[in-house]
C-alpha cells in the first residue's frame, strides 16, 4: 500500500508534453522517437499517492497538473570520482617549471 | 499540450514576442533583408555609464582582472626565445550569481521592473538562468526558467542540474525538460499565461549589459599596463559574449584590440539528439551553438538577435574538449582558481595564441565563472564514461566529440584551429538569400546592411550574391 503524501509537501511532477508521434519537424530520429518531457516541482495541493495524477502549485503561484513522481526530490549531482587523467598535470608541468620537466 | 494547441500557439508567436519584450523590431526595418541595428540598441536608453549604474545597484561587474603569472611563465617554456605574452582573466565568477549572465540579466529585469510586468521569463539551461533568478529576486519580481535538462533515460546533464539547483535557491520556478528545440514552445505558452517579460539572452538589453564587461577590462589593462590589451579572447557560443564585450572595447577606445572568438569544437554531434546530448560533455562555448549562430544569428527567440558576433570577431578558433580540460587544472593548480567550465575555453585558446606572441604584448580571457558540484571536469568526465566515451592522455588532435576524449600529455600541444571567416560569411549570405521572401529583391540598403552584417565589403557581399536576388540599377 503506497503512502499517503501530505497536501503542502514540496514534490515533483512528470508530464508528457509531446508524444513521440507528434514531436516537431526537422528533428533528428531519435529524438523523434521518444516524447518530449516535463519535470516541475511544487507544494502538492491535495493528499495523494505517488503515480497519482495531481495538482502543484509552483514557486511562482502557477498551478499545473501531471503525475506526482517525487516527493521532496533530492539535488544528487555532485563531482564523483577523481580523474586520473587530470590528477598528474599539476604535477606535470611544476616540473616542467622548474626546468626538470624533460621534453614530450 | 496536444498538436493542436501546439500549432496554436506556434501562430500566436508574433504576438507574444511583441508583448513579452516590449520592442515593436518592425520599426527598425530599412530594406528587404536590412534593419537599423544601432538604433535597435540605442533606442533603449542604456550607454556604458547607465548600464554600469543600473548594475551596480545590485554588486554586478567591477570584477577583478588577474594576472595569470605563473601560466605565463609555463606557456613561455613552449613558446619561441622572445615571445609569450602576458595573460590576464577577468574573474567574472565574482558577480552575484557567479558568472557574467548577471550583466546580461540586470537590464532586462531592470526594465521589466520600471515597466510593470508581474516576472520574467528565460528559456536558458546555463548561467543566465540563475542571473535572471538571482536579479528577479533582488528586484521583487517573480520568475520561471525553462531548460532542457534531461535525456530520454531521465538523465541529467550535471551542469545543468546544478543551474536547476541554483534557480531554485534564487526562488525561480524551474520547467525541466527533455531534449528538442519545442523548448521554445512551451517557452511561448509560458510567456502567453503569466503576461512575463521575455528575459531573452538576445534583446538589446542583453547585449548592452554586456558592454560594461568590454569597457571595464579595456580600462583595467591600461591602468595596469599603460596600454590596451593585444588580443581579448572570449568564450563563443550564441554571440553575445563577442559582440558585448568587442562593443564595450570600442566605447573604452581600444579601437586596436583584436577580437577572438573561441568555441570548443563539437563537430560530429547534433544538438538536438537526443543521444549525443550526455555526450557533448559542455554545454555551452561550444560549435553548436557558434557555428550556427555566427553564420545566421536571426535563430533566436526574438524577432532580431541583437548579439550579431560575426560583426565583430577578427578571428574565430575552436579548441578540443581535451584542451579545455587540461587548462581547466592548469588553473586551479598554478594560479590557486578553481574556475569554469565558461571562460576556459578561451583560456585553452589563449595559452596557445600567446605562444605566438611577443612578451610585452597582453592576452585578455575575458569570463570565469563559478565552479561547483555538476559545474566541473569531474562530474562532466565520470558522466562521459558512464555514456561510453573514451577518456585518455595523448595527443589532443586525436580528441572525437562524443567518442574520445584526449587530455594533452603536454602544454606544448595545445593549439587553436582557425574557422576560415570567409566561409563562415558566405555562409551567412547563403542564409540571408534563403530568407529572402519570394520574388522580394535586395536593394542598396541590404547590399551596405550585409557588408556590415559580415565586416566584410560591398565587392564581396556582391560578388556572392546572384544578380537576379538584387534590383537592377
Amino acid at each position: 500500500m503506497k503512502q499517503t503524501i501530505d497536501k503542502g509537501s514540496w514534490v515533483q511532477i512528470y508530464r508528457v508534453v509531446l508524444p513521440a508521434g507528434e514531436r516537431a519537424p526537422q528533428l533528428p530520429d531519435d529524438t523523434r522517437q521518444v516524447p518530449l518531457e516535463m519535470r516541475v516541482k511544487g507544494r502538492l495541493v491535495a493528499p495523494a499517492r505517488l503515480g497519482d495524477e495531481v495538482e502543484i502549485v509552483t514557486a511562482v503561484g502557477r498551478r499545473l497538473s501531471g503525475v506526482l513522481e517525487l516527493v521532496n526530490p533530492a539535488y544528487t549531482h555532485g563531482f564523483g570520482e577523481p580523474i586520473a587523467e587530470l590528477s598528474a598535470i599539476g604535477r606535470e608541468v611544476r616540473a616542467l617549471l622548474r626546468g626538470d620537466g624533460g621534453e614530450l | 499540450m496536444s498538436a493542436d494547441a501546439y500549432q496554436a500557439i506556434m501562430a500566436l508567436r508574433p504576438e507574444i514576442m511583441r508583448a513579452s519584450v516590449g520592442i515593436d523590431y518592425a520599426r527598425y526595418n530599412t530594406g528587404v533583408l536590412a534593419f537599423d541595428y544601432e538604433r535597435l540598441l540605442a533606442d533603449t536608453g542604456y550607454d556604458v555609464e547607465a548600464a554600469a549604474a543600473v548594475q551596480r545597484r545590485t554588486a554586478v561587474g567591477d570584477t577583478p582582472l588577474v594576472e595569470l603569472h605563473n601560466i605565463t611563465e609555463l606557456l613561455r617554456t613552449v613558446a619561441p626565445p622572445g615571445k609569450g605574452a602576458r595573460l590576464f582573466l577577468k574573474d567574472e565568477a565574482a558577480n552575484p550569481s557567479g558568472s557574467f549572465k548577471d550583466r546580461r540579466a540586470s537590464l532586462s529585469v531592470h526594465e521589466a521592473k520600471k515597466r510593470g510586468y508581474p516576472g520574467v521569463a528565460a528559456a536558458t539551461s546555463g548561467n543566465y538562468g540563475a542571473a535572471v533568478a538571482s536579479q528577479a529576486a533582488k528586484a521583487g519580481l517573480s520568475c520561471i526558467v525553462v531548460q532542457e535538462a534531461f535525456d530520454s533515460q531521465g538523465i541529467e546533464q550535471p551542469e545543468i542540474a546544478e543551474k536547476t539547483r541554483a534557480c531554485e535557491a534564487y526562488g525561480a520556478e524551474v520547467i525541466r525538460l527533455s531534449v528538442g528545440p519545442e523548448l521554445f514552445y512551451v517557452f511561448l505558452q509560458v510567456l502567453k499565461e503569466t503576461n512575463y517579460f521575455n528575459a531573452s539572452l538576445y534583446t538589446p538589453y542583453s547585449i548592452l549589459g554586456i558592454e560594461t564587461l568590454g569597457y571595464e577590462l579595456a580600462n583595467q589593462v591600461r591602468q595596469l599596463a599603460g596600454r590596451f590589451p593585444d588580443l581579448v579572447i572570449a568564450t563563443h557560443a550564441g554571440g553575445g559574449n563577442v559582440t558585448g564585450t568587442a562593443r564595450g572595447l570600442l566605447k573604452a577606445g581600444a579601437t586596436d584590440t583584436q577580437v577572438v572568438a573561441a568555441s570548443v569544437d563539437l563537430a560530429g554531434l547534433h544538438m538536438a539528439s537526443d543521444r549525443d546530448f550526455n555526450r557533448k560533455s559542455f554545454t555551452t562555448g561550444h560549435t553548436g551553438f557558434s557555428l550556427p549562430f555566427t553564420t545566421w544569428p536571426d535563430r533566436a527567440d526574438v524577432p532580431r538577435n541583437a548579439a550579431r558576433a560575426l560583426r565583430y570577431m577578427d578571428r574565430f578558433v575552436t579548441v578540443t574538449q581535451g584542451e579545455v580540460f587540461y587548462i581547466t587544472q592548469l588553473l586551479a593548480e598554478l594560479e590557486g582558481l578553481e574556475r569554469g567550465p565558461a571562460g576556459n575555453t578561451s583560456l585553452a585558446a589563449a595559452f596557445a595564441m600567446a605562444r605566438e606572441l611577443d612578451e610585452d604584448q597582453i592576452v585578455v580571457v575575458q569570463e570565469t565563472e563559478y565552479t561547483g558540484a555538476g559545474k566541473h571536469p569531474y562530474a562532466q568526465l565520470n558522466l562521459a564514461r558512464r555514456m561510453g566515451v573514451e577518456l585518455l592522455r595523448g595527443d589532443p588532435r586525436d580528441n572525437r566529440p562524443g567518442r574520445r576524449i584526449v587530455i594533452p600529455a603536454h602544454p606544448s600541444q595545445l593549439a587553436v584551429v582557425d574557422v576560415d571567416l570567409d566561409r563562415v560569411r558566405s555562409s551567412y549570405l547563403r542564409h540571408a538569400i534563403e530568407s529572402l521572401p519570394e520574388g522580394a529583391r535586395l536593394d542598396e540598403v541590404d547590399l551596405e546592411f550585409l557588408a556590415a552584417e559580415t565586416r566584410s565589403s560591398r565587392a564581396f557581399v556582391e560578388e556572392r550574391i546572384d544578380e537576379r536576388h538584387r534590383k537592377s540599377g
